[in-house]
């Protein structure tokens, strides 16, 4: 008797999955993959000779710190601030609560363009806020300071929403034990519970960081874009495609994305990190990070 | 350290979970509080160790009233049910932990510190794994180092939520012993919460069985399980068969017993409860005065028999537990009419409530609570 | 006779719901304590987010409401207007298509690279969103890969309608899949095998069991992925050209209208952007308040 044909075995039942594996890494290496290569081959076609003088101009150069530079005190305020707002939000009850609590979003949701000109009005010398800063020698708008209101306002919402789960999770039960060995409040929240939180706070900053080091919206407004004092790498990029500088622009896109990969990297561990007595308990989605991402940058 | 607890009431959002608690606590004593889920014995718990505050009432520890003074001040070893252990420290920080905290002037060196807590983590039978993680560690390790970290800051008073309910039924016998040797040892005042019944009576010295915030009855393991004060207690610490009888005198009139049984304690005239355990069911002997039961089935469950039978007079279900190899249980098949006789039960006036009013632990007998046995 | 009371069975009264830390002062900060820390965190909230938002309104109506309104009736502005709806219609369902297709074969399979997958999956977010845009002039623009060859056939990709639609197809990309994933993820393959078990096909599971399962989800990941799409900024702008009228998104026209120092008019496009992303926090908010369950544990509260 000849055996019976069966269709592969598959692990399981569930059909679709050559369909949709199949679409999805087809559409996957069209929209991001291919292109994204492109920019390294691109690069790699410059080779290091070409790259380099790019890369070490003072302009280029000093492009990249200030972006770098203003994206790390953005997200160190945020970093303070952000855990403020979350520790606020996930442990009292305040009027206007749930009000408060949408409005932390609105980073995510508002176009940077928007938040980027309404930001510039906002602290120009005769803005609402700018008004009481100017007197006090203090200039935000047109300055490297503007860049860090700017991106202080982006990612703002990277902390909160990433330190709030792990806040409202932790056990109540650990700063009770705290408590009743002799731990003065100070001291729980000292020991006990900023380093459970710890983790969270680094991934919500790094988060904030990465966003801000690409940011682009926001800031042109209210950086004021004068080479070598305010000049972002992101504007550098356009600047030098708006004059045909290719290898310009690519030499620049291929550096900042080298570091934003590695960023990632450091996002995804640390990630790892924050989850990791969780396991225990529940498991968590394997996604590298939690929070949803803004709207136009 | 004597502990006094006089009454205390506490409300959560005008739910009572406490109800005029009125406790004495002897120095060295192991003790038990005992009670379903929601009878407030978590919360007596943690009023004592100052985790919640009692809306009035006072706890004295020794002469001093520690009623509002906040937890990190009263110096209680506190074990919580899921442990609580700090999952960024090692077993020797957590242990630690109570010491390090200490007010500059009376804290210790490190090297003390760390002397103290080796000794105590072998205290607990865990020596070598104080660089271990929480998360290495397996439930009932957890458990003694949840312990070790509480007698660190030697306290007045030893308090244990639920301290073997996360564990399985092996380690938390084993446990159980253990607790029991150690607090010989130690001879800390200790306070134990507990729904499990055995588990109360294998440990403890003494058992306050709690209900809806009162305190139902306190007394020793022998004193609790022969003579329950109430219906609840009665209930609450086995399986019971709940007779309808009416008082005369001392006689108590059952349904389907040709004579009444006859008691020491006398009850008001009138309808009353008559409460019997299962296992205090036996067979009549020829001839003598009984309840005549038909059997509708009988089921062996490892050594014990089980058998389901009705009162002949009224039909009311009753259920009876032998020994297998006792040698009533041959007589034991679905569709017998028997006779049996109680070895011992006790008697609850209907009129009173289960939670008429809270008691107190002293020992006063109230009239409408008796209890008695009868060798029939 | 009254049948016999078991006591056991008589449930104790359950204990009211409240969260633990209002009614335990002992793991709660002093009021003045709270007091300072909630002002602190409500006045950091206001002057960063609030005002900014408030600032827009107020700048759009500072020329009253009928210069306003002249503003937006301008031809450029409602071509922009046009531009960014056409632009979101086309990139949303396919961000949507997508969305739904990787959720399914990452959460109802096992494979190997699973988590590489989701990772890429995810690039787009760490990518500057002038990369975004750099990499399409890369490929299509006049001096890109393909640039010759479109040229050749008159094909417009760059400073056209389809290179905004690819920038933005690009920044929305993980928007959808990343809500989808972990919501999928919890809810496992059981009502699937379910559906399947009494006879369903793949597509009657797909349509009648897992699309009521996602709908909440998959409606959240559309409104990020909608704002998102109509508001980008960045990779839109090194796309598009600028040219008025026909390639020029709304956050785009904003730019103009401000560089020009035509502050009402760029106010009042902002508004409108500002007003799409107020309506989409209170959807959002919506949506988690109403249907928190049935969307990824990250956004229940």
């Amino acid at each position: 008797m000849p055996p019976t044909k069966h269709p592969s075995p598959s692990r399981s039942p569930i059909p679709g999955f050559g369909l949709t594996l199949g679409y999805t890494m087809i559409y996957l290496s069209l929209i991001v993959l291919v292109p994204l290569a492109g920019v390294f081959v691109k690069a790699a076609g410059l080779g290091l000779d070409g790259l380099w003088p790019i890369l070490g101009s003072p302009r280029v150069l000093s492009a990249l710190k200030l972006s770098f530079g203003t994206a790390l005190i953005a997200a160190a305020i945020n970093l303070v601030f952000g855990m403020l707002v979350a520790w606020v939000f996930v442990r009292y009850e305040f009027p206007g609560k749930r009000l408060f609590d949408a409005t932390i979003d609105l980073p995510f949701a508002l176009p940077t363009a928007v938040a980027g000109i309404a930001l510039t009005a906002l602290y120009a010398g005769n803005g609402w806020v700018g008004q009481f800063l100017e007197p006090l020698g203090i200039k935000v708008a047109f300055a490297p300071l503007g860049i860090v209101v700017a991106l202080t306002f982006i990612g703002l919402p990277f902390v909160v929403r990433t330190v709030e789960p792990v806040l409202r999770d932790a056990e109540k039960e650990l700063e009770e034990a705290a408590a009743s060995l002799g731990a003065t409040r100070w001291q729980t929240v000292r020991r006990v519970v900023f380093p459970a939180i710890l983790p969270a706070l680094l991934t919500g900053f790094a988060l904030a960081f990465a966003r801000g080091v690409g940011e682009y919206g926001s800031v042109i407004f209210i950086a004021g874009n004068l080479p070598h004092v305010s000049e972002i790498a992101p504007l550098l990029i356009v600047i030098k495609l708006e004059e045909y500088g290719y290898a310009g622009a690519t030499a620049v896109a291929a550096a900042m994305l080298v570091i934003s990969f590695a960023l990632l990297l450091v996002i995804n561990a640390l990630q790892a990190w924050t989850n990791r007595y969780r396991t225990q308990r529940h498991v968590e989605p394997a996604l590298p990070h939690p929070v949803l991402q803004g709207a136009g940058a | 350290m004597d502990i006094r607890i006089r009454h205390i009431h506490k409300s959560f959002g005008g739910f009572p979970a406490l109800v005029d608690v009125n406790l004495d606590i002897r120095s060295g004593e192991l003790i038990a509080l005992l009670g379903p889920s929601g009878s407030g014995k978590t919360t007596l718990l943690r009023v004592i160790a100052g985790l919640e505050f009692p809306d009035y009432g006072e706890i004295l520890f020794g002469a001093e009233n520690m009623a509002r003074k906040p937890v990190h001040e009263r110096r209680v070893g506190f074990v919580f049910q899921h442990y609580a252990l700090f999952k960024h420290m090692s077993v020797l920080d957590n242990i630690a932990f109570g010491l390090r905290v200490r007010p500059r002037s009376w804290r210790p060196g490190e090297a003390q510190i760390r002397r103290k807590a080796v000794e105590l983590l072998d205290l607990v039978q865990l020596g070598g794994l104080e660089r271990r993680y929480p998360h290495q560690l397996s439930g009932g390790q957890k458990q003694r180092v949840a312990l070790a970290r509480a007698l660190a800051i030697e306290p007045r008073v030893l308090l244990l939520d639920e301290p073997f309910g996360a564990l399985d039924a092996k380690v938390r016998k084993d446990l159980r012993r253990w607790l029991r040797e150690l607090h010989e040892r130690t001879g800390y005042t200790t306070v134990f919460v507990t729904h499990d019944q055995e588990e109360a009576l294998e440990l403890a010295d003494r058992v306050v069985i709690m209900n809806r915030g009162c305190l139902e009855q306190v007394g020793t393991v022998d004193e609790v399980y022969e003579h329950p004060r109430t219906p609840f207690v009665f209930d609450f610490l086995g399986g019971t068969n709940v007779l309808d009888a009416e008082m005369h005198g001392r006689k108590v009139f059952l349904r389907g017993a040709e004579q009444p049984l006859v008691t020491d304690v006398i009850h008001p005239d009138g309808p009353a409860d008559l409460y019997v355990r299962p296992g205090d069911l036996r067979l009549a002997d020829p001839g003598s005065p009984g309840i005549d039961v038909h059997v509708t089935a009988v089921q062996r469950t490892g050594p014990i028999v089980r058998a389901s039978a009705k009162l002949l007079a009224n039909g009311t279900g009753i259920s009876i537990e032998l020994p297998h190899l006792h040698h009533d249980a041959a007589r034991f098949h679905a569709g017998a009419t028997l006779r049996l006789k109680m070895m011992q039960f006790c008697v609850y006036p209907r009129a009173a409530s289960v939670h008429a009013h809270p008691i107190t632990d002293a020992p006063e007998p109230t009239a409408a609570q008796s209890q008695e046995r009868t060798r029939a | 006779m009254s049948p016999p009371i078991d006591h056991s069975l008589l449930d104790p009264p359950r204990l009211p719901f409240e969260p633990l830390l209002q009614r335990n002062a002992v793991i709660t900060e002093q009021p003045w304590v709270r007091w300072l820390l909630t002002t602190a965190a409500l006045a950091f909230l206001m002057v960063f987010l609030l005002l900014p938002l408030v600032s827009v309104f107020t700048e759009a109506l500072r020329g009253g409401f009928k210069l306003y309104w002249e503003s937006l009736k301008t031809p450029d502005a409602l071509a922009a207007i046009r531009l960014t709806l056409t632009v979101a219609a086309i990139a949303v369902p396919l961000n949507l298509v997508f969305g739904v297709a990787a959720a399914w074969a990452v959460t109802k399979f096992e494979f190997r690279g699973k988590l590489f997958l989701i990772t890429l999956i995810d690039l787009p977010f760490s990518v500057s969103p002038v990369v975004s845009g750099l990499i399409y002039v890369l490929m299509f623009g006049a001096q890109g890969w393909f640039g010759p060859w479109l040229a050749a056939h008159d094909i417009h990709i760059i400073f056209a309608v389809p290179g905004i639609v690819l920038a933005t197809m690009f920044v929305t990309f993980p928007f959808i899949a990343r809500e989808l994933i972990p919501l999928m993820q919890e809810q496992g393959t059981d009502d699937e095998q379910a559906a399947l078990s009494l006879g369903a096909n793949g597509w009657q599971a797909f349509w009648h069991v897992t699309v009521p399962n996602i709908k909440w989800g998959l409606l959240y990941g559309v409104l990020l992925c909608n704002a998102r799409a109509m508001g980008e900024f960045g990779a839109v702008s090194v796309v598009s050209g600028h040219i008025r009228g026909e390639t020029n998104t709304m956050p785009l026209h904003v730019e103009i209208l401000y560089n020009e120092y035509n502050f009402v008019a760029a106010f009042a496009v902002a508004s409108l952007l500002a007003g799409l992303a107020l309506i989409t926090l209170a959807l959002k908010s919506l949506l988690e308040a109403r249907h928190g369950a049935e969307l990824s544990a990250s956004h229940r509260h």
